[in-house]
């Protein structure tokens, strides 16, 4: 896992309030605004309750707090072209790794381990590889061991939804509030491209059969679920080609059921993936294409757009994986779990969330300003480095991602993540991770960053790429909307002299 | 007459075991067997259960 970055912020669990505090500031997460583009106002109340301090689905939350998910299920009841069941599922976590395989007795040890030293810990979800509901009964133990030790950490599973509508009862009965299905189509001709088989009634099923029992089983579910109040996430994989016109079908129809989060994430496929796609040469999206899908649904189901398919077993806030500090021969046999940690970090969070919120709205309210001073540019895309608190806390050359965010004079907007890192690519110099990041900053006007050297400056200034270090330490959404005023005064002032 | 598990191939999900009907698959060191005294290849099921629900074919297979 070279390609993790390293937090030297929080790789020791900060020890009073006042850490914490500069902690916060230094960084500890990953990004600033990520997740749900809708913030508290244009969200049912109701459901922002549920998921403010969910960090994989709050745009605000997953600053401060982080989730980890247990491999604890690895068997599954379908299989897709893009996985390969060597390793990890390729979409619901990253490709080509295999995730730590614990018991549930096990998974708690680890999780009560990760909640003494990250008390940023809110979540705890099962994922792949395997199906959460298929192997139920592993999944289910591990949440009851869990909560009878730390009450207040919230449950998430994610399914293909094949056995989802057997399990409704026993999900409401754990409160678990939210549930990830991965829904790909809902057409089943469709669906038998994506879907060799399925094992269902005691038999393997192929074909546009096997894909309709699938879709109507994740109707199902997805309904039954919403019926009782339980939030409900579709992810779909985009596979140009086979599904990505016909995700827009698929977004009407989550959301007539009442979904509250459409997650789109690229197809990732190699051929040393040894999936499928990977081996029929079937490619992903390109960042563009994913943007303009997610453009074109931004009306639908709300969009998270900060989803990073993380590792299933990974630890920590969203982007970065401590997952390997945690393994099973790291932790002791008895691991007494200690709240007091965690108690104080959330007071030290409701504060620095407020003052963030602060410095937003400061933000949108300069760049109204910019609109009375008659400045009418087209928007922008801004790249930035962060290591989460919401601010430019990541220097340049550790950047393994970049946050990208659209601003214009209506306010600054997060639009995704472009990942810049080597783990899909053979060469590890220095000179293809400039290219590969250039590559991946496609369409940016500006990088602002912590820090950067002079010849990586050079070579993105080259590429057309501003880059500035003059906001270093800020929060991300004030000093977007300072540069983007600042650099669209100088064009105008440009105008004027010319 | 019995089933087995081709250990080089096996992705030890654990599939196999949840399915089984007669409780002839159990794990054992790091992987998955077949206890070939249990397993009656699913005379009753229709299709052995194991091999058809393990995702990597040619897997489970008969001895
Ligand atoms: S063939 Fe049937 S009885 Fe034999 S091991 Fe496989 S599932 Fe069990
Ligand atoms: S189903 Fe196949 S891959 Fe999975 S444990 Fe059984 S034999 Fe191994």
């Amino acid at each position: 896992m070279s390609q993790v970055i390293s937090l030297d912020s929080i790789a020791k669990a900060p020890e009073s309030a006042e850490t914490m505090r500069q902690d916060l500031a230094k960084g500890g997460c990953t990004s600033s605004s990520c997740g749900s583009s809708d913030g508290p106002a244009d969200m049912p109340a109701e459901i922002w309750e549920k998921i403010k301090d969910h960090p994989c689905y709050s745009e605000e939350a997953h600053h401060y707090f982080a989730r980890m998910h247990v491999a604890v299920a690895p068997a599954c009841n379908i299989q897709c072209n893009y996985c390969n069941r060597k390793y990890d599922c390729a979409n619901e976590s990253r490709p080509g790794v295999v995730s730590e395989r614990l018991t549930p007795e096990q998974a708690a040890r680890k999780v009560i381990a990760v909640a003494n030293e990250v008390p940023q810990l809110s979540v705890l979800g099962i994922a792949g590889p395997g199906d959460s509901l298929y192997d139920w009964k592993k999944t289910f133990e591990t949440f009851e061991l869990v909560e009878t030790q730390l009450p207040d950490i919230k449950f998430c599973i994610s399914t293909n939804g094949l056995a989802l509508p057997d399990h409704v009862e026993e999900i409401a009965r754990h409160n678990i509030d939210h549930v990830t299905i991965t829904i790909n189509m809902v057409d089943p001709e469709i669906g038998a491209k994506i879907y060799p088989w399925i094992f269902f009634d005691k038999r393997r099923i192929h074909g546009v059969e096997a894909a309709r029992i699938l879709h109507e089983r994740q109707m199902q579910g997805l309904e039954m679920l919403t019926e009782r109040g339980i939030l409900v996430k579709v992810n779909s994989v985009m596979i140009p080609g086979i599904n990505d016109e016909h995700l827009k079908v698929v977004n009407a129809e989550v959301k007539k059921r009442g979904a509250f989060l459409h997650n789109i994430m690229p197809l990732i496929s190699a051929p040393e993936h040894g999936t499928h796609f990977g081996l029929t040469g079937q490619r992903g999206p390109t960042a563009a294409e994913l943007k303009a899908l997610q453009d074109d649904l931004a009306d639908g189901a709300n969009l998270m757009r900060h989803c990073r398919q993380c590792r299933a077993d990974a630890v920590g806030l969203l982007g970065e994986d401590r997952g390997q500090e945690f393994t099973l021969d790291k932790i002791g046999e008895a691991v007494a779990y200690d709240p007091e940690k965690r108690r104080l970090y959330r007071e030290v969070v409701e504060a620095e969330r407020a003052d963030h919120q602060k410095a937003r709205a400061a933000a949108e309210d300069a760049l109204a300003h910019a609109v009375d001073t008659g400045a009418d540019a087209a928007p922008m895309l801004v790249a930035v480095t962060t290591k989460g608190g919401g601010r430019l806390n990541q220097h340049f050359g550790h950047a393994t991602e970049f946050q990208v965010y659209e601003v214009d004079c209506d306010g600054v907007r997060f639009v995704g993540h472009r990942r810049a890192d080597n783990y899909c690519l053979g060469g590890f110099g220095e000179d293809d991770r400039l290219e590969t990041i250039i590559g991946a900053l496609d369409g940016v006007t500006a990088v602002l960053t912590a820090k950067i050297g002079d010849c990586p400056r050079e070579r993105l200034e080259e590429a057309g790429i501003v880059v500035s270090d003059a906001y270093a330490y800020e929060y991300i959404e004030s000093s977007i909307g300072a540069y983007y005023t600042a650099s669209v005064g100088s064009v105008d002032a440009g105008r004027a002299s010319a | 007459m019995a089933y087995q598990i081709i250990q080089s191939q096996c992705s030890v999900c654990g599939a196999c075991e949840f399915e089984c009907p007669n409780g002839a698959i159990k794990m054992k060191g790091d992987t998955y067997i077949i206890d070939a005294a249990k397993c009656t290849e699913c005379e009753d099921q229709g299709s052995p259960q194991c091999a058809s629900v393990c995702p990597v074919d040619g897997t489970c297979v008969p001895a």
